[in-house]
């Protein structure tokens, strides 16, 4: 008895207690150091907003937001300067609607068919090599679609132009495909195995199962994905500067050459402007159009995949 | 040490049990297993069970988890060809056509949709009522209005659902109670009007009064349909069901009339679980 | 007998449905295989093309004005060195945040305002990322065109692949493993770094090694801070002979990288320079390829080799 308490106060004795202030006090300074690291991600936002902001206000002393929306021509180089933001957008849409022409039903076919025919090992192994598609650089896309597709599209479409958007679609769209897949694929998985068992039972077969259960089931994320793939294709920049030409024209013609805002910022920045001129603030202008685009579809992709987590 | 004592004692009232199979095989037998094996893997589940289902009427599954009733249950409608690596021994015979259920030539999904089956957990779809129940009836190719509405409209009456959920056909069905979604499951297994219909303790996850009326129900149905039930609740089965089996590490030690098998059990095992002496 | 149909007509439809179900394995399977077929002919491609140029004078030669003279010394001696600063800042502050995240942040608002940011981030286009740099990184700060700038645009690009990595592997950390060291009176930073983090390890790591995969490729955020194609010298080694044997001048250097060293010769119409763009862009994609793989591999033996 006596020993125990012996043995009791030694272990308790006044070094381990002093020990314990300096571990919480420790714990605490540790703590701070990862909240500020975690706070790096709040920052790089806020700094996203503001450099694109500041910058855009010096563009916007010069070109009125009306000259901006409704100016058919974007020429901030060009002696004769207009400032129509429209080009550039009627060629990221065009490119972006290819690309969803190709990711859209090739990747929902193969998320459906990994997550409700293949077996667990084919996914298991499949999934990583899909995914592949989606890592390889974006330049050696641009390289694909300039040199590859391009001419292999020219042999049924003789007039198809060197630089055209339909080569680059096609290409952004095989990129995503991995990404929309693997999304979709996440929120069928999800759909509890009740709901399939009780579809089964009733005689249906897996592609009935499929369409008629697990995809109205997963309908959230699935719409996720394909809003997260939206944004994606109207991000990509290497593929559209290297196969698409650079020359904003406000056109929705696939086959034509045309300029997207990616494409137009690199423009830009591969000539050796100076930090003040209006070309420089233009490029933040067009980034500031590109990131509310982007940032539209992604909160719509976010809120999407919560309520569709929220569902299960 | 149950399961030696069970083997010693079967024979003779195997014996006894044979002699009841054929009669019944002669007049009302719905479905009969025999000899039925099944494994998952390596791993045999279920050994070597010969059960009579009688047509319309209430057979009931019981023993202590694990056992394998409802391992056994979801043979009959060819649940386990879903995954991979099952495998059965044997036979279960659906009559009057003689067609063995677990045979490698029989389509299991022909199987399903001949055998309706109503789960644990109500799993209705994520669609309105209506389509809940119409979905069985679609998969068939049905898509007249009219007659469908007409069958879900007979299956929720079935399912002593319809007062409820008259007016609330095209609202979700998972904005339902517990209970009223399990009787919409029900109703879903009931469209297609099936021969058989299996509950895998479709009362496990309702309260009390819930319960009630779902036991009501399948004392109802039995005027139409057979019922082969998993219960882990004896009153249950005393309660809904003709003929009780209990099963133990996946053998059938025993079956007989419900009154029987509750007042007068033949097994020592069957009585030890009766009078919750374990399971 | 099934009311609602003869056994004649049940069958009829079902065979006409397991045809349907037949005909979509035959799709999603060709589907799938053409599109995995579709890399490897890209691949083999890039090397047919590119075939006549590889050989050691093109890993050690400067860019030239001719094309069969030139070669990716600066381009893959700058990628090194950007890649170098990319994880030394990305990987701790990553980490450390992903840590915060998942073992220390209370749920509240603030919180879910930097979750939501970590999420967002992960979606901005990555020349949204040059952009800022140019302002912030180029300008405001005074780096200038260097390996700095880019090595830090590709950290905060990286950032958000490397926090959700590490969350993944923290939260697959059982509560059983943090309670049992909890109740030997460790702190939650005892807790972290002595339990947690190493079984997370393998889990970082993959983490890490897709993000450098994927900064390695990114091309557009290090066009907009402005590097140059055309760079014919080294930037000072980072190691030196003489004391203190480290030195940091070629953080400041200008350089150049390997997907712009292959931009720059796509972009040029003589087919020559083409070559060496497939050649340039079959060792890019097979490093991008090779850093996929064994990444795949540490997540496989990680998985395999824990069992909780």
């Amino acid at each position: 008895m006596s020993a125990t308490a012996a043995t009791r106060s030694t272990a308790m004795g006044k070094g381990a207690f002093s020990s314990l202030a300096y571990r919480k006090n420790r714990d605490r300074a540790i703590e701070l150091i990862l909240l500020a690291c975690a706070l790096v991600a709040v920052f790089t936002t806020l700094a996203i907003v503001l450099i694109l902001v500041v910058e855009s206000s010096y563009f916007f002393e010069h070109v009125t937001i009306r000259e901006f929306l409704t100016d058919r021509m974007w020429t901030p180089l060009f002696d004769d300067a207009h400032y129509g933001i429209m080009p550039l957008v009627s060629g990221t849409l065009t490119v972006t609607f290819v690309a969803l022409l190709v990711a859209i039903p090739l990747g929902t076919i193969i998320a459906i068919y990994l997550s409700e025919f293949a077996t667990h090992r084919m996914r298991e192994s499949v999934k990583p090599v899909l995914e592949l598609l989606g890592a390889v650089p974006t330049v050696v896309y641009g390289y694909f679609a300039l040199l590859m597709v391009t001419p292999f599209l020219q042999k049924f479409m003789p007039d198809l132009s060197g630089f055209n958007m339909l080569s680059a679609g096609l290409v952004i769209g095989l990129m995503i495909v991995p990404y929309v897949a693997s999304v979709s694929e996440d929120a069928m998985r999800a759909v509890p195995r009740y709901m399939r068992e009780g579809s089964y039972a009733m005689g249906a077969t897996r592609l009935q199962t499929a369409l008629r259960v697990v995809v109205p089931g997963a309908l959230s994320g699935i719409a996720a994905a394909y809003i997260l793939g939206i944004s994606r294709a109207i991000g990509e920049t290497m593929v559209v500067a290297i196969a698409a030409g650079m020359q904003p024209t406000l056109t929705f013609n696939p086959t034509e050459p045309a300029a997207t805002i990616t494409a137009y910022i690199v423009q830009v920045s591969l000539g050796d402007l100076p930090h003040d001129s209006i070309g420089y603030q233009s490029i933040f202008a067009a980034g500031l159009v590109l990131m509310l685009m982007t940032l539209v579809f992604n909160v719509i992709g976010f809120f999407l995949t919560r309520k569709f987590r929220e569902a299960y | 040490m149950n399961t030696n004592v069970v083997h010693k004692a079967e024979s003779p009232r195997l014996a006894i049990a044979l002699e009841e199979r054929r009669a019944l095989r002669a007049n009302q037998a719905k479905a009969i297993a025999e000899k039925l094996d099944f494994w998952y893997g390596t791993n045999q589940a279920l050994k070597n069970i010969n059960l009579v289902i009688p047509e319309n009427q209430v057979t009931a599954l019981i023993g202590p988890s694990g056992c394998g009733k409802s391992t056994f249950l979801r043979c009959f409608n060819r649940m386990h060809d879903l995954q991979a690596d099952t495998r059965y021994s044997g036979s279960i015979v659906l009559h009057p056509e003689s067609v063995n259920l677990v045979g490698k030539e029989v389509d299991p999904i022909e199987v399903r949709m001949r055998i309706g089956m109503v789960f644990q957990k109500p799993n209705p779809f994520p669609k309105t009522v209506f389509e809940n129940v119409a979905y069985g009836l679609r998969l068939r190719g049905f898509s007249n209005r009219t007659d469908l509405a007409e069958r879900v409209e007979k299956a929720l009456r079935g399912a002593a659902i319809w007062d409820e959920v008259k007016d609330r056909l095209s609202d979700s069905a998972l904005a339902l109670s517990g209970g009223q979604m399990q009787r919409l499951c029900i109703a879903r297994a009931l469209a297609t009007e099936p021969e058989i219909l299996l509950f895998d303790e479709p009362t496990s996850a309702l309260d009390p009064i819930a319960t009630a009326k779902i036991e009501e129900l399948i004392t109802e149905l039995r005027q139409r349909v057979t019922i082969l039930i998993v219960t882990h609740n004896m009153q249950q089965a005393a309660r809904v069901s003709d003929f009780t089996a209990f099963m133990y590490l996946g053998e059938l030690v025993e079956v007989d009339a419900t009154s029987k098998i509750f007042t007068n059990p033949s097994k020592k095992a069957t009585e030890d679980y009766i009078t919750g002496r374990y399971g | 007998m099934s009311a609602v149909m003869t056994i004649e007509e049940l069958r009829n439809g079902l065979a006409w449905r397991k045809n349907l179900d037949k005909a979509f394995v035959v799709a999603g399977l060709l589907i799938l295989m053409s599109c995995l077929g579709l890399l490897a002919l890209l691949f083999v491609d890039l090397v047919r093309d590119g075939a006549a140029r590889f050989g050691w004078d093109f890993l050690t030669q400067f860019p030239s004005r001719k094309a069969e003279r030139a070669g990716i010394l600066s381009a893959w001696v700058g990628t090194s060195m950007i890649m170098l600063v990319t994880a030394v800042v990305a990987l701790p502050v990553g980490v450390a945040a992903a840590i915060y995240l998942e073992e220390y942040a209370p749920k509240n608002w603030f919180t879910g305002v930097i979750e939501i940011n970590v999420t967002n981030l992960a979606g901005v286009p990555s020349i949204v990322y040059g952009l800022l740099a140019l302002g912030l990184f180029v300008y405001k700060f005074g780096f200038g065109q260097s390996v700095l700038s880019a090595g830090l645009t590709l950290a905060l690009l990286i950032l958000p692949i490397i926090i959700v990595g590490t969350r993944e592997a923290l939260r697959a950390v059982p509560k059983a493993i943090r309670e049992a060291a909890y109740g030997l009176g460790a702190t939650r930073w005892e807790v972290t770094k002595d339990h947690v983090l190493p079984y997370s390890t393998g889990g970082i790591l993959t983490g890490l090694i897709l993000g450098l995969s994927r900064a390695i490729g990114e091309t557009a955020p290090i066009i907009t801070i402005g590097a140059l194609s055309f760079i014919a010298f080294l930037p000072d080694p980072p190691i030196s002979g003489a004391f203190p044997f480290v030195n940091f001048a070629w953080l400041k250097s200008e350089f150049t990288a390997m997907p712009i060293q292959i931009f720059n010769w796509i972009s040029r119409p003589d087919q020559a320079f083409q070559q060496n763009a497939a050649a340039a862009a079959a060792i890019l994609l097979a490093m991008t390829l090779a850093m996929n793989a064994v990444a795949i591999w540490i997540r496989y033996r990680f998985r395999k080799k824990i069992n909780w």
